[in-house]
């Protein structure tokens, strides 16, 4: 299979007046053409963090520390800015979590579209406006031809997104990241973006990291999951390894922590405690204080990635030959059970 | 729209009409009468004078006769400037102090939003500091100050420039850099909150995924969200500019509007003060209006919610 993007070691940094804080620890995974990676992992895992590296567009105090980003075998992270602004919107675009904020309010919602195409496909006026109209229709967007001239606040949340697609689609990218595009709309345009996004993928064959918070969406629309935890990546490997055969503790935790349709009268479980400060990242793993089966090795060296299977991988002393056998809590079998019950597929009708 | 300014203007000739009733009875409340200094007349011509141009009558008939006057546009006549039409003085003296309030608002503004625009893109930098300082320094030092260094240095050391006196063109250059400073060091200060605020909004963001270069970041999607707040100050500001400032017209000996209505108020000359009150009035709510029609044509959301459509 042609790997699309590589990205290998990836580290990112902050620099700010407490010192340096270690937002991403040396990430690595792979994307194959037209398919979809979902990053998964509680608030500053690191994963917008990832995506904002990608696309170089850190906020000014953040750096790439190390590592490389392979598009097709270029590292983009040796890019200047000039030749990003290249790759940028034409290889790479990206899917925002606002909708409400992540358009111009005083630019017309054609020009933002099209602004895009006169830059990276050299198309006049009059082409990139037919194409606009074309990508307006495609993302669902009513009487194109009147809407193409109205202004973002015209718009509801959910046909801005909508918008924000079609900007992001513009120029049939490679790689297509949604930070959390479905996080700020209502549950039912929710299940429509994701739709959206899942037949557009049918067609461009674009390839997508969707980056989330809810296993719900991932089980809808990811085909293979990186579980994030303080700047790293825990586990990875196909939606059926992650949901069916969890590794490692802290995907127990996301599992059980998620509300089901039969999860009805029991506490919904939470994982104990909070992510580490990155200003000063943990010896050993992160995970371990929060970890209900944390080894004593655990708090001394730092896991490796252990195989699971060819495309299973995860980074927990549990799986050393060594340790002891440990199966996940009693309630997160009862979800995987319920998960292979119900056909996997929670969000889908 | 058209509704929309009709309606407008009905609110701004209620405001006028509100602005002339109470300065009409807050001037009559000035201590002394117009004929203060006359000593020399006797009780008999004071009488006569006074018989003349109706202030003997009660204030409230004063008022709806002067009210009446002003309906058919008829402003009075000055009893200090040789009975005058107060009209006439009017439209003699604003003329000048237009000129450089015009040309002090444009040079100011353009100039403020250039440095604003340089230091939140070269923000904490050299250039940023540099640009505050001179912001600060605009804002807190006085116009005459600027006034007398502008003339002592271009005009008396250098001679490039005439020191005072009103005439050509030339003669507007020193009075309008002194009185453009304010409004520079204002619209500075303005345009560079608010571009700091606005490179780092999402659509910002949303744009640099896009690829648009810096220039297209700053001069297409920055400066026009950002100069929203400006245009609000904008309007108050051209209006105390255009109405004349004082001080800048003593200092440049120019025959304004400014210096003409502190002449008036010192001679009880109510005429001529309820004339240029009226004036700089009209002139304030108008130029409000225009500030109001201008957000629409820059703010799309304003043009909705103003009412049109």
């Amino acid at each position: 299979m042609s790997k699309l993007l590589e990205v290998k070691d990836l580290k990112v940094s902050f620099n700010t007046y407490n010192g340096e804080v270690q937002a991403v620890r040396g990430v690595s995974f792979d994307l194959n053409k037209g398919e979809t990676l979902a990053i998964v992992g509680e608030s500053g895992s690191g994963k917008s963090v990832t995506s904002m590296a990608l696309m170089q567009l850190l906020a000014s105090a953040g750096f790439i520390k190390d590592g490389q980003i392979l598009l097709e075998g270029e590292d983009l992270v040796k890019k200047s800015n000039k030749e990003m602004q290249k790759i940028r919107g034409k290889d790479i675009s990206m899917v925002f979590q606002d909708p409400m904020s992540s358009l111009n309010p005083t630019m017309k919602i054609g020009n933002q579209i099209m602004e895009g195409l006169i830059k990276h496909q050299n198309m006049s006026r009059d082409q990139a406006k037919k194409r606009a109209l074309e990508l307006l229709h495609q993302v669902g967007i009513p009487q194109p031809e009147v809407r193409i001239n109205q202004y973002p606040h015209q718009f509801s949340g959910g046909m801005r997104q909508r918008v924000v697609i079609a900007i992001a689609l513009a120029c049939n990218p490679k790689v297509l990241i949604a930070d959390e595009p479905t996080t700020a709309l209502d549950v039912t345009i929710q299940a429509q973006i994701l739709e959206l996004m899942k037949d557009i993928q049918k067609e461009i064959d674009s390839a997508i990291i969707f980056i989330t918070h809810d296993l719900g969406v991932v089980a809808n629309v990811a085909d293979r999951v990186a579980v994030m935890y303080a700047g790293k990546i825990v586990e990875i490997g196909t939606v059926d390894d992650i949901f069916y055969n969890p590794k490692h503790p802290y995907t127990w935790g996301l599992l059980g922590s998620m509300p089901t349709l039969d999860s009805t009268d029991e506490e919904l479980y939470a994982i104990p405690g909070s992510p580490p400060d990155m200003l000063k990242p943990p010896v050993g793993d992160a995970f371990a204080p929060r970890n209900e089966f944390a080894l004593e090795i655990d708090t001394q060296m730092e896991p490796p990635m252990f195989k699971v299977s060819d495309t299973h991988y995860a980074a927990t002393w549990l799986l050393h030959e060594d340790a002891p056998k440990i199966n996940p809590p009693e309630s997160v079998m009862q979800r995987m059970q319920g998960f292979a019950n119900t056909g996997r597929k929670d969000g889908d009708k | 729209m058209t509704r929309y300014i009709l309606r407008r203007l009905w609110y701004m000739f209620i405001t006028l009409f509100i602005i002339a009733s109470v300065s009409f009875f807050l001037m009559k409340l000035l201590p002394g009468s117009p004929l203060n200094a006359e000593d020399k007349l006797s009780e008999q011509q004071k009488t006569i004078i006074l018989e003349k141009y109706g202030l003997n009558d009660p204030v409230p008939v004063q008022y709806v006769k002067y009210l009446g006057g002003l309906v058919q546009g008829d402003l009075g006549i000055s009893f200090a400037f040789d009975n005058t039409p107060v009209t006439d003085i009017l439209a003699d003296r604003i003329g000048p102090s237009a000129i450089i309030g015009f040309q002090a608002l444009i040079v100011g503004t353009l100039l403020g939003i250039l440095l604003g625009l340089t230091a939140s893109i070269f923000r904490n930098g050299p250039l940023d500091y540099s640009s505050t300082i001179i912001a600060v320094l605009g804002t807190s030092i006085p116009s005459f100050v600027f006034a007398g260094l502008l003339q002592y240095l271009l005009a008396v050391k250098w001679g490039l420039l005439p020191v005072a006196l009103w005439g050509e063109f030339k003669h507007t250059i020193l009075p309008t850099i002194a009185l453009a400073i304010h409004p520079m060091a204002t619209a500075a200060r303005f345009t560079r909150t608010e571009m700091v605020e606005v490179l780092h909004s999402n659509y910002i963001t949303t744009a640099r995924a896009k690829g648009v270069n810096e220039s297209g970041i700053i001069w297409k999607h920055g400066l026009r969200n950002a100069l929203i707040p400006l245009v609000t100050v904008t309007g108050p500001m051209a209006v105390s500019l255009m109405t004349g400032s004082l001080v800048i017209e003593q200092i440049f000996a120019i025959p304004g509007i400014g210096e003409q209505f502190v002449k008036s108020v010192m001679v009880n000359d109510y005429p001529t003060i309820m004339g240029t009150t009226l004036m700089f009035a009209f002139l304030f709510v108008g130029i409000i209006l225009v500030i109001d029609l201008l957000y629409g044509l820059i703010d799309p959301r304003i043009r909705l919610a103003g009412g049109n459509k």
